[in-house]
């Protein structure tokens, strides 16, 4: 059996999925985190394999965009961690349940 | 134009950015001189703007490989952005020097973001317009959370959580659209749709459906504005002022050009066209509907905020054909922006003058505030509420123009209930000015206006009349900019 692009397709929507789910239901910010770094490589992964199996005169376009969803996470990852740091220091958590003074 | 000139207004407004934080940094005894200095980088970049407009060689609508256009579309957003950040530089000056820490890192942060807003109106291509709208969103989600208190850290952190999956999302559908297309620029995805998209149509509609989701979440429109009035609440009042106008009028600057141009193929246009003519229903009543309920003031103005978030989309929903109801949705979105930002601007600025003084946001704290500041009541009581039904207003303009886009795309329940909406956000409005006017205040005590935000308050009130009463030249200016969208493509 060869791997085609339809393997890449689903093993990253599955994963894509894996991670919304787990970014909607985590209770921990950090686990919510967790959930959208997964989505984010679904993305690349779907990107890449798109890229790989292009027949369009300039392939390289979706390796470009997976280079730029990497480096762009790790900067927002890092703004993240910062602000649980900030929550943290409050309240003693970062569980998104308990992190409720916002309400009418 | 070439080089460096064909970013100017954003090298400028970036440029500042690093002088901010080089001379907070390295002249300490100059710190109280950073709002000027932001001041005028944001004046350099709309003089820069201005520059282009007169010269031969403008539009030029394939730069740096065809990823940003620099049309008359572009030019209204970036003058648009550059007073929207002045007014929230002026309107930060007090609130920041209470604040005392940081003072330049915040206006970095803010001119940072007026970059990324300016990029991403011009950006036509996705991997532009995703690293365009995370440069304006990053300094936002730290802005948001910015405060010294509980309360800030935590906007901030939910805003950040939530932008993170929306932006996920919007790139699922990105990757998606390229896959089906084969490339990321939205002229050629055109081209590639037109030539043989239809059948992708399930595929093209899921990445459709997930960046709707994306900017949605950016628009604040149900149902993705569970964030909206936390985040408003949370904030510091200078930085919800810019969230609710700047990342808003951005997203739908981008949201128009890429469905316009991108994904205007006739076999999709229609179905984008009902999803936001649904979106737009649901936003416009639950909004009003909850703002009416709503005893924070910076909670009603969120989901006031969702409400109009809703106006604007019967302009999306009515261009899905280029045409004459292209032109009147267009040119009335892009109306609806600018009167939208000047009058929410100033009722922004009036409620950080009145709740530095008062220590509240609640809306029966501001009763009788008439007799204490009758400056600021009018700001409050006049922006905001009576801007859509007097024809001296911009606003009022521009929803005439919504709307008769509406009515000639079949779009007439849609209107109906548009209009019904307008009487109920009335309502709310008319409340607050009742408890302001009529009210009896606890304290007597008069409330001062500094200076910075007399000018910031005073700019968007005459931005409100000066286009209520003169309409002509901002009509003409958005008229051209759709004008300059349409033969794009």
């Amino acid at each position: 059996m060869t791997i085609g692009l339809e393997h890449f397709l689903t093993v990253s929507a599955l994963v894509f999925c894996i991670g919304l789910a787990i970014a909607l239901s985590k209770r921990n910010a950090i686990g919510v985190l967790m959930g959208v770094e997964l989505m984010l490589n679904a993305v690349n992964l779907t990107l890449v394999a798109f890229s790989r199996f292009s027949i369009s005169e300039r392939p390289i376009t979706g390796q470009t965009f997976a280079v730029f969803i990497i480096t762009v996470a790790a900067a927002e990852a890092a703004v993240a961690l910062a602000l649980a740091v900030s929550v943290y220091r409050n309240r003693e958590t970062v569980d998104v349940d308990q992190i409720n003074l916002l309400r009418s | 134009m070439n080089g460096i000139d064909l970013v100017g207004p954003q090298f400028s407004v970036l440029a500042t950015a690093g002088i901010v934080l080089l001379v907070d940094g390295l002249m300490p005894g100059h710190r109280r001189h950073l709002p000027f200095i932001a001041l005028l980088g944001l004046a350099v970049s709309a003089l820069w703007t201005l520059s282009w407009v007169s010269r031969d060689s403008f539009p030029q609508k394939d730069v740096f490989g065809g990823t940003l256009s620099l049309d008359e579309y572009a030019v209204f957003f970036y003058f648009l952005f550059a007073g929207i950040g002045a007014t929230v530089v002026l309107a930060s000056i007090d609130w920041v020097n209470r604040e005392g820490r940081g003072q330049g890192e915040y206006y970095a942060l803010l001119l940072t973001t007026c970059a990324g807003l300016m990029f991403l109106s011009a950006a036509r291509d996705l991997i532009t317009i995703f690293l365009a709208l995370e440069l304006s969103s990053i300094p936002q989600y730290i802005l948001a959370g910015w405060g010294k208190d509980k309360r800030s850290s935590e906007a901030g952190l939910k805003y950040l959580l939530l932008g993170a999956i929306a932006s996920a999302m919007l790139l699922y559908g990105m990757a998606l659209l390229y896959g089906v297309t084969g490339t990321t620029m939205l002229s050629e995805i055109s081209a590639s749709l037109q030539a043989n998209g239809e059948q992708y149509r399930a595929l093209l509609v899921l990445a459709m459906v997930l960046l709707i989701a994306g900017f949605g979440f950016k628009m604040a429109v149900v149902p993705f504005q569970m964030w909206v009035p936390d985040v408003y609440q949370g904030a510091p009042t200078p930085v919800a002022a810019f969230l609710s106008v700047g990342s808003k009028a951005a997203a739908f600057a981008v949201v128009t050009r890429i469905f316009f141009e991108g994904l205007g193929a006739d076999f999709l246009s229609d179905d984008w066209s009902m999803i936001f003519a649904i979106i737009a229903a649901v936003s416009m009543t639950l909004g009003n509907l909850m703002a009416v309920v709503q005893t924070d003031i910076k909670r009603m103005l969120g989901y006031s905020s969702v409400a109009q978030a809703g106006t604007f989309l019967i302009g999306l929903a009515a261009i899905s054909v280029p045409g004459e109801r292209f032109d009147l949705g267009g040119s009335g979105i892009l109306l609806f922006t600018a009167s939208y930002a000047f009058t929410n601007l100033g009722a922004f600025v009036a409620i950080i003058a009145i709740s530095q003084k008062i220590g509240s946001d609640q809306i029966r704290d501001y009763a009788g505030m008439w007799k204490r500041s009758p400056l600021l009541t009018v700001g409050l009581a006049f922006l905001p509420g009576v801007p859509h039904r007097h024809p001296t207003n911009s606003g009022f303009w521009a929803k005439i123009y919504i709307f008769n886009a509406g009515v000639r795309a079949d779009l007439l329940w849609l209107v109906v209930i548009g209009v019904l909406n307008s009487v109920v956000s009335g309502f709310y409005y008319l409340s607050v000015a009742r408890q302001m006017f009529l009210g009896e205040a606890e304290d007597e005590k008069t409330i001062s206006t500094s200076p910075s935000i007399a000018v910031a308050l005073g700019a968007a009130t005459l931005g409100v009349l000066v286009f209520g009463l003169i309409p002509m030249p901002l009509i003409s200016a958005a008229e051209s900019a759709v004008d300059a969208l349409r033969t794009v493509s």
